[in-house]
């Protein structure tokens, strides 16, 4: 088990080794084989040579692009001296460089977006959750009754319908005509309740989505489960129904809906790009998309890396729980 | 919507197009004083194609200490009837499709049929209990296996959990498990195919039965294996005086265990009796098929085996007259002026011996010791 667990540590410390050296490569080597100068998107379009040259010195973005490689793994680990001549900039690590937009540390602005992105992805996967597999089951256990295909119904328009219109429509409907809900514009530290307020509709809209995904999954697995031997064993033995389908049939059923909760809440962390955008929530996901437009190098390379990171560490997660729950999955 | 009659009434299916077939069946719904008594039972699953009759109209009784052994090919009705019998047609019946059920099933003189459903889930595990075929699909692979035969116990005992789980120890001891207090901790897929069905027979009598119902509880296990296993439940039979029915497909199995045969074909009987008798004076064409296709170390080797032509009927339409008909290479037997869609109903042909043929005696006799039994 330990020796299982060293070794999957290891292989995800690798793993992102791999998917930043891809995602650098990318986002540093591409522009310069197009002809475009990374150190121009920092300094702006008005500098002139000489500046230009002087960041390109200070960013060591004439090495070679291993060498630029390995000095940002470095900058990772024990942080990062700029330098030019005179012109010295201490980053500290894990130093993800510099915005070339507003010139600050990446870092603490990942920091700084990371608990925007958390607090939406959690709110919504306890409604999802919950309200997923609840209706997974119902509609399973009335399986081809009117609830079951409005239910299915409603879950198909759920997973069909992009958040951009789910959202904009909640916020048209709920907030601005009906004003139930404010706009998530409050901040937690200031006023937690209208905080909670205002993330409501963002919760319930990304919740919505996925919600369906679990709904469809849920369902078809429950009915899978309903059919094996096993839970005609446990009625054989004078369980009654609740125990047989509350114990029985859902330890079987959790079992997928947990490997996919485990890899699409990874995914979530990293930035719910769609949801944030739609409600101007400025987590990961929303800044990302600015830092595309913006062509801010080091902050979408910061962001890439955070979502690759809770990716990962989701994947190894979800493994270690598999064989927790499933004694067949042996770890060696 | 179960074909559940209102108690008080006589019930009436209203899938019922025969009256009760064969013997032994008592007037009305006169409660029966058999320890187990199936009347007429009728179970049919309505499906997109149609009415699937999988069972069709079967009567039989057994006594406790007795074993039957219901034989007959796959979907002739043998497990559908053994399912019937413990009442699992009634529950997780989610959805629209669901099992109908009639006629008459008693169990030590209640009726199960109309009984209330959470009466029968209490007998359920405690007073009749079921072996599976296949084991390893039949246990959850999540749980231990102290943990599932232990949950037998204490669903119908008012014990804690550390009694039952000694209660699954003794079990899994009784039915020739080493070290049965450790291995009360494994998982199913750590058992090997014997040793799981062991364990699934200690779960089936955690509750000393009086009706053990085994389904083919040897057809997934090695040739070697299944000796013992049969051998187990002969044992277990006498030391717990169970009433036990057999399903299988083999006649091999039966052979070595029951005291009386029923062959289904097409859901209903077409031949019950004492073992002997149906193995040494078998009175149906079908049973002489399913005797010339068992494969016997003492036969012939240069000799073939004779197998049943054609192959099981539709559940859905069923061939009129006698099910067995179209495969039935005596079919054109003069019969006496009865016409190919009349149904043949169990005659006595002997002690306690039915079989529900059109040919006449003296034709069956004929037949059968001229042309199959010295092929045999």
């Amino acid at each position: 088990m330990l020796a299982y667990l060293i070794r999957r540590i290891f292989a995800v410390i690798v793993m992102l080794m791999v998917i930043t050296l891809v995602t650098f490569g990318i986002f540093f080597l591409f522009p310069k084989m197009i002809g475009t100068d990374p150190a121009l998107y920092f300094v702006g379009k008005q500098s002139d040579p000489a500046s230009i040259e002087g960041i390109r010195q200070k960013m060591g973005l004439d090495d070679p692009i291993l060498v630029q490689f390995g000095k940002f793994v470095a900058g990772l680990a024990v942080g990062r001296t700029y330098a030019n001549g005179s012109d010295v900039t201490q980053c500290a690590a894990p130093c993800f460089g510099y915005s070339f937009k507003t010139e600050q540390e990446v870092w603490p602005l990942l920091l700084e977006w990371l608990p925007v992105t958390l607090a939406l992805a959690a709110g919504a996967v306890v409604l999802w959750v919950i309200g997923g597999v609840a209706t997974g089951i119902i509609s399973a256990l009335k399986r081809g009754t009117p609830l079951d295909r409005s239910a299915m119904g409603i879950a198909l328009g759920g997973v069909s319908l992009p958040i951009y219109f789910t959202g904009m429509l909640s916020l048209a409907l709920f907030s601005d005509q009906l004003g139930w809900f404010d706009r998530p514009d409050a901040v937690f530290s200031e006023d937690p309740a209208a905080w909670f307020n205002g993330m409501v509709l963002p919760w319930v809209t990304l919740a919505f989505l996925y919600a369906a995904m679990y709904a469809r999954l849920t369902r078809a697995t429950m009915l899978e489960v309903l059919n094996e031997d096993y839970i005609r064993t446990a009625r054989a033995k004078g369980l009654t129904e609740p125990v047989v389908i509350g114990k029985h049939a859902m330890r079987s059923t959790m079992t997928p809906i947990l490997t996919v909760l485990g890899l699409d809440l990874g995914a979530l962390v990293g930035g719910a790009v769609l949801t944030e955008s739609t409600f101007s929530l400025h987590g990961l996901g929303y800044n990302a998309v600015k830092a595309i437009s913006d062509h801010d190098l080091p902050v979408i390379l910061g962001v890439t890396l955070i979502a690759a990171f809770f990716v990962v560490l989701a994947n190894l997660v979800v493994d270690l729980l598999y064989a927790v729950i499933d004694p067949r999955v042996r770890l060696s | 919507m179960t074909a559940v009659p209102v108690p008080g009434e006589t019930p009436v299916s209203p899938l019922t197009k025969t009256g009760a077939v064969g013997e032994p069946v008592s007037a009305g719904s006169a409660p029966s004083t058999a320890f187990l008594e199936v009347r007429d039972l009728q179970v049919h699953f309505p499906t997109d194609d149609g009415l699937v009759k999988s069972v069709d109209g079967l009567s039989f009784t057994l006594e406790k200490g007795k074993t039957l052994g219901i034989v007959g090919e796959s979907g002739s009705g043998k497990s559908v009837t053994s399912l019937g019998i413990m009442g699992l047609h009634r529950v997780g019946q989610y959805g629209r499709q669901k099992a109908h059920l009639s006629g008459e099933i008693w169990l030590n003189g209640k009726e199960l049929l109309t009984a209330d459903p959470d009466e029968v889930r209490r007998l359920r595990g405690r007073d009749m209990a079921m072996i599976f075929q296949d084991p390893l699909s039949a246990m959850h692979p999540y749980f231990t296996i102290g943990k599932q035969i232990s949950e037998a116990y204490l669903v119908h005992n008012k014990v804690d959990k550390k009694t039952a789980l000694k209660r699954a120890v003794e079990l899994l001891d009784r039915v020739g498990i080493p070290e049965p207090h450790k291995r009360v901790d494994s998982y199913p897929h750590e058992f090997s195919g014997g040793m799981r069905q062991r364990a699934m027979i200690a779960m089936a009598l955690v509750n000393n039965p009086e009706l053990l119902i085994a389904d083919e509880p040897t057809t997934a296990l090695d040739v070697t294996v299944q000796a013992q296993i049969l051998d187990l439940i002969r044992d277990l039979q006498k030391e717990f005086g169970s009433a036990v029915i057999i399903i299988t497909h083999d006649l091999g199995v039966v052979a070595e265990l029951a005291d009386d045969i029923l062959v289904m074909y097409g859901g209903r009987c077409v031949e019950r009796g004492p073992a002997e008798k149906v193995f040494y004076e078998p009175q149906h064409p079908y049973t002489w098929g399913l005797l010339g296709s068992m494969p016997r170390i003492d036969r012939d080797q240069t000799e073939r085996l004779i197998p049943v032509k054609g192959s099981p009927p539709s559940l859905i339409s069923i061939p009129s007259g006698c099910a067995f008909h179209p495969r039935c290479p005596y079919a054109d037997v003069p019969k006496g002026g009865i016409t190919r869609t009349e149904r043949p109903e169990l005659r006595e042909v002997g002690s306690r011996h039915h079989s529900a043929c059109h040919m006449s005696q003296e034709d069956r006799t004929r037949i059968w010791t001229e042309e199959i039994a010295p092929k045999l």
